[in-house]
């Protein structure tokens, strides 16, 4: 089933609702496409809906009337989840307790009536790919979390299934290994190169995995793009909060300046308007020589973090502006400083609503 | 000292009321192997009246396994599929039907026996076989079955499992064979102890139920307590101990290794 662009199928999502039998509108109807071998990225809060979509397009729930999944173009609705060959990594990683790991990674393959030998290749293979060697005869509560997470994702992809869903597979691991074995999943899904779908709620955990990422919202998409679009065009106020830090900036518009409590700063592209919301990323804030500069405050806190310093500053802007400043400059709270903004660092938000 | 001395005033309560509930059993076992109660344990110990009950009563000791068995093999196929269902479809209606399946816990035993008895009494076969106990004791024992099958379901996040083996391509009913019931073994075991216990031991509904051909234990029992001198119904409750106690005690054991686990 390979082919240049990767493995797998290619999805389409067709106005897919999920209306609960207790009446909660879990996903408004959306659509949605899924290139072959693309990883797309389901991010947002809890309750947003992206486990309802995976487990639409799964097969674990049904969409409500008039949703349609389409495989390869091929209507796959009414199909169940067992004859969809989906491969699946749960959040508790669903393991079964009653099958040693290789038992486990070989479950699929059983059900295929694949011959043990062949079995046994396939699974040795798989074990040495996820860095489990020696786990083999292990019984599934004598692993950790992290053991545990490489032995659910071996026997996903032990099936060579047309699509790999990943369902909050590194939520239950603690934040060290999670950054690990984010960069090992990465390197996971490049070189099997497969059509995935990773639901989480980290939005750093989406950056580094995504190819693109959907943005959800109270069971509505928000928006899609890759991950620096996200980043640096979020479509709206929610996008641009819930994607790493942002500062949000209400003021006037008078001819391509934003009028400031301390000063005027200029944006790309800007005409004249009463009222605009504006988002600036903290790191791409300067702190500059006061004298020179168009916008200047007064620092309210400094908080050392390492790699860069978290400067907070008062009196720029109606509300406190967060600017990550270089390790090495010298600011101390009460300094006067001013503020250099490329024009083209300020992104204006609709309204809103 | 003075915790010294509430300790053992708690200690001897304790023996006290241990033996307000012992020293019946015992002085009842006694009695079933004395040759003559009334003249005491002098009289001479004797197996005669064992005998007797085994010659007299065998047939409802035998009777008493079929039903029980065939109670546990009705409830573990009925049961355990039907625990699997409510507890994967869950909401409401499983719910309602978790709770009707509880109900005959609650109604008194002749009441259900009655209900059996107005439903089901005009089919003449039916009501002179020991299916007819049968039936009775499937419903009174059904909702012992499906709980603990159910709370070991919950214990092992059973759903998540049977949807991770349905993502693995497998059906249903290979679900059910290779990963539901395999980890709900321990809940099966101890429903099972239960089943077969309660069963055996059953006397209001069968009461209600039983034709003279269709005597179970208790029934016996109750009627050599009625009729046989006292040694005589002393003895078949030895017999009944006998048979009943390892069960008792099998069931105390896998109590506690869930409890460790």
């Amino acid at each position: 089933m390979s082919g240049p662009q990767g493995h797998g199928v290619s999805v389409r999502i067709g106005h897919c609702g999920k209306t609960f039998a207790d009446g909660t509108h879990a996903l408004e109807p959306a659509s949605l496409d899924i290139a072959r071998g693309e990883t797309l990225v389901l991010l947002g809060p809890s309750g947003c809906g992206k486990t309802t979509m995976l487990r639409i397009i799964a097969g674990l729930e049904e969409p409500d009337e008039g949703g349609k999944v389409l495989f390869d173009g091929k209507d796959v609705t009414a199909i169940p989840i067992e004859r969809r060959n989906v491969g699946m990594v749960f959040q508790s990683y669903a393991l079964f307790p009653n099958m040693s790991v290789a038992e486990n990674i070989g479950y699929g393959l059983r059900i295929r009536g694949i011959p043990a030998t062949e079995r046994a290749k396939r699974v040795a293979e798989l074990v040495a790919l996820t860095n489990i060697t020696g786990l083999e005869h292990r019984r599934i509560d004598q692993l950790s979390g992290g053991q545990r997470q490489r032995v659910a994702l071996a026997r996903a992809v032990a099936i060579r299934p047309g699509i790999l869903l990943l369902d909050e597979p590194l939520t239950a691991l603690d934040a060290a290994l999670r950054y690990r074995l984010r960069g090992e999943l990465n390197r996971l899904l490049r070189a099997l190169g497969i059509t995935a779908i990773y639901v989480t709620h980290d939005q750093s955990e989406a950056m580094e995995l995504g190819d693109r990422i959907v943005v959800m919202r109270k069971g509505a998409i928000a928006q899609i793009g890759s991950p620096r679009e996200i980043y640096f065009e979020p479509k709206d106020r929610f996008v641009a909060e819930f994607i790493g830090a942002a500062n949000i900036v209400e003021a006037s518009l008078d001819d391509g300046h934003l009028i400031l409590p301390g000063g005027r700063q200029a944006i790309a592209g800007g005409t004249s308007q009463p009222a605009v919301v504006a988002m600036i990323r903290p790191e791409s804030i300067g702190i500059v020589d006061v004298e020179a500069a168009p916008l200047r405050g007064q620092v309210e806190s400094v908080s050392f973090v390492g790699d860069r310093q978290r400067v907070v500053v008062v009196g720029a802007s109606p509300k406190p502006l967060t600017v990550d400043a270089p390790n090495t400059i010298q600011v101390d709270a009460g300094d006067r400083v001013g503020l250099s903004i490329a024009s083209k660092a300020v992104r204006l938000l609709p309204p809103e609503a | 000292m003075r915790d010294r001395l509430i300790f053992t005033g708690q200690f001897l309560f304790t023996l006290l009321v241990a033996a307000f509930l012992v020293v019946p059993t015992a002085l009842s076992i006694t009695a079933g192997v004395t040759t003559n109660y009334f003249r005491g344990i002098q009289s001479g110990l004797t197996l005669q009246w064992v005998a007797q009950v085994w010659d007299l009563y065998a047939d409802t000791i035998g009777l008493s396994f079929l039903i029980a068995f065939a109670t546990l093999a009705v409830t573990l196929l009925a049961g355990v599929p039907a625990a699997y269902a409510l507890h994967v479809r869950g909401g409401q209606l499983s719910r309602l039907v978790e709770e009707i399946i509880t109900l005959p816990i609650a109604i008194p035993g002749l009441a259900l026996a009655l209900a059996l008895l107005l439903t089901y009494g005009g089919f003449g076969a039916f009501r002179r076989s020991w299916l007819f106990i049968l039936a009775g004791h499937v419903v009174f024992t059904m909702p012992f079955m499906v709980r603990s099958v159910m709370a070991i379901f919950a214990s092992v996040d059973i759903k998540t499992l049977d949807e991770g083996a349905a993502s693995l391509g497998a059906s249903p009913w290979r679900r059910f064979r290779d990963v539901i019931v395999p980890n709900a073994v321990p809940g099966i075991l101890a429903g099972s102890l239960m089943v077969v216990t309660l069963s055996l031991g059953e006397f209001n509904l069968t009461w209600m139920l039983h034709t003279p051909l269709t005597k179970t234990l208790p029934i016996g029992l109750a009627d050599s307590y009625a009729s046989m001198r006292l040694e005589v119904a002393s003895a078949y409750t030895l017999i009944f101990f006998i048979m009943i106690i390892p069960l008792l005690v099998a069931m105390q054991m896998f109590a506690e290794r869930e409890l460790t686990r």
